[in-house]
């Protein structure tokens, strides 16, 4: 069997490509787009929630937040390693996101403005994050869907953390409960443009489902998500911000009105509330690391042929 | 008797908590601006072991006073004047080397402090200890690292090391004073004296020093006043920001 060939077979018996395997150039450069606008995601997601570390309502609360933003960092490393079996290095990822070549989650654009928003964001972000994961479990690629298992895993405690400091939030004081209801007025489109455009305008979705990369439509994920959101803000006793929500019993699925396209591809194109400001931190941390690198790397050459003296 | 003891026994306890909450309030906020992802790792790790063992002794002072102030009232709930760290852990991050140096400098001293309050006769305490040497031990493994590899890297890593260690140096002093609630403690068996640590930790941190190729500069300033509530301009605001929710929503469960 040739490369392609063989290629081709695994993905008919729906197997897993592997680094070494003969995979098509434009399989290879999706896959690398995908996986590092996912790894930038994590690490870009650091600072929203950074920022209410050191305002963390209770000693329990902050040590839990510190936790979740430490473990996208961890996603954040093993996406680029993943990514890095395709033959490319963290480096020159990271350069690139620095450039404002490559995207990230869009979602991150948006301000975090209360502590209800850390509630909103682990509920509702990382809730569609899921729901988008799931499915990439089960990606041809391998590094990359076995990386998934694993994130998922940590994500669904997220998720589960989030919606507990709302529903904590909606059974505390009058302002409290108005803050929850802010943070979800806030979240919810942008978390429902986290799907990407229908699937009618989405650029790449075919080739890759054909690869499959993609196992599902952006607008069957999206449903999936709205279907399972809606009846937990209720639960909540909190309003989703669309008043063209509606139970289709004919089709067992929530309705929802229409997202505004031009919010979307605003921010997606970097004209969002944050976008400067999270690249500009990003770079500004990298930027002034790099003594820091150098040293490290000037040290580990000077010493390279002694036996480690130091852990 | 009881009465006084027990009161030296809260401030021992508060002092040693306040230490750990005003340290990992600082390294909270170097989350996502390390110089790489492995070391915003290693920070977030260190600040939520240092938070950790905070809010055992924290809870713990708690249970030990009339009031009975949980760990929130106790960290939100008081002023400056009431914080009794070291002005060591509240000096600023400022750049990389100085926030490794003040580490280094904390977890040597840290390290030898719960290693021998794994003997104090207060099982809490000695239980606490237990646990927090498991931790302090890879701190230190971790801090010592980065000032030798600083120290010995590039020229300007070296005099960005020197620097940092010149500008925080007069903070350590402080650590190894006795004061009243100290000898109490250490007479009364619950605690350690610190000036009996002050030997060792000049060993450790002379040879980490030499190492990196960084002098070690004199001891002729010492700033102290932070086991009194006299502290730097500086905690105020990382005070301000750190209780601000508390203080805007009296009495909201979060």
């Amino acid at each position: 069997m040739t490369g392609p060939e063989r290629f081709q077979s695994i993905l008919d018996e729906d197997g897993k490509i592997e680094p070494k395997d003969w995979m098509p150039d434009g399989y290879r450069k999706t896959l690398i787009r995908q996986i590092a606008q996912h790894a930038h995601s994590e690490v870009i997601g650091m600072q929203p929630e950074g920022n209410w570390i050191a305002r963390a309502p209770s000693l329990h609360r902050k040590a839990i937040l510190m936790a979740k933003v430490q473990d996208e960092a961890g996603h954040g490393l093993y996406l680029y390693s993943a990514a890095e079996t395709l033959g490319v290095s963290r480096d020159e990822l990271v350069d690139l996101l620095h450039r404002g070549k490559h995207k990230y989650s869009s979602i991150f654009n948006y301000p975090t403005l209360s502590w209800a928003d850390i509630g909103a964001i682990g509920w509702l972000v990382d809730g569609a994050a899921i729901t988008n994961q799931v499915m990439l479990t089960r990606c041809s690629y391998g590094p990359y869907s076995r990386a998934m298992v694993r994130i998922c895993k940590e994500e669904s405690f997220h998720q589960r953390q989030g919606y507990e400091i709302l529903l904590t939030l909606v059974n505390g004081t009058a302002e409290q409960k108005a803050m929850a209801q802010d943070a979800l007025d806030r979240w919810w489109w942008p978390a429902l443009m986290m799907f990407g455009p229908h699937d009618a305008d989405s650029t790449h979705s075919e080739q890759s489902t054909a690869w499959n990369i993609k196992r599902m439509s952006n607008d069957a994920l999206r449903q999936q998500f709205v279907d399972m959101t809606v009846p937990q803000a209720q639960y909540l006793g909190l309003e989703i911000p669309d008043p063209d929500l509606s139970w289709n019993a004919d089709t067992s699925h929530w309705d929802s009105g229409p997202i505004d396209w031009d919010e979307f591809w605003r921010v997606v194109k970097g004209d969002g509330p944050m976008n400067r400001e999270r690249l500009e931190h990003k770079r500004k941390a990298w930027d002034d690391g790099a003594w820091v690198r150098e040293a490290a790397e000037a040290y580990a050459a000077k010493h390279a042929d002694q036996p480690r003296r130091v852990a | 008797m009881t009465v006084i003891s027990r009161d030296t026994l809260f401030a021992y306890v508060l002092r040693h908590g306040d230490d750990c909450l005003i340290l990992s309030q600082r390294l909270g906020d170097l989350i996502s601006r390390a110089p790489e992802l492995e070391e915003d790792i290693a920070l977030a790790n260190i600040a939520l072991d240092i938070l950790g063992i905070g809010r055992l002794l924290l809870q713990y002072a708690g249970e030990l006073e009339a009031e009975e102030r949980s760990e929130d009232d106790l960290a939100f709930g008081r002023t400056e004047r009431e914080f009794t760290n070291l002005l060591l852990v509240e000096t600023p991050n400022g750049d990389f080397a100085h926030t490794m140096v003040r580490q280094y400098l904390f977890d040597a001293y840290q390290d030898l402090l719960w290693n021998r309050l794994v003997d104090s006769s207060d099982e809490t305490i000695a239980g606490i200890a237990g646990k927090a040497r498991k931790e302090s031990r890879y701190h230190l493994r971790h801090s010592r690292s980065w000032v030798v590899r600083l120290g010995d890297g590039t020229a300007e890593s070296n005099r960005r090391m020197q620097q940092a260690l010149e500008s925080v140096w007069r903070f350590t002093g402080e650590m190894f004073i006795d004061d009243e609630i100290d000898r109490a403690a250490a007479e009364a068996g619950f605690g350690v004296l610190p000036s009996s640590l002050s030997d060792a930790w000049n060993h450790e941190v002379t040879t980490t020093i030499e190492t990196a190729t960084l002098s070690r500069p004199d001891d002729s300033s010492i700033r102290t006043g932070g086991r009194d509530g006299r502290h730097s301009e500086s905690i105020g605001p990382l005070l301000a920001e750190m209780q601000h929710m508390y203080r805007s929503f009296p009495g909201a469960s979060w």
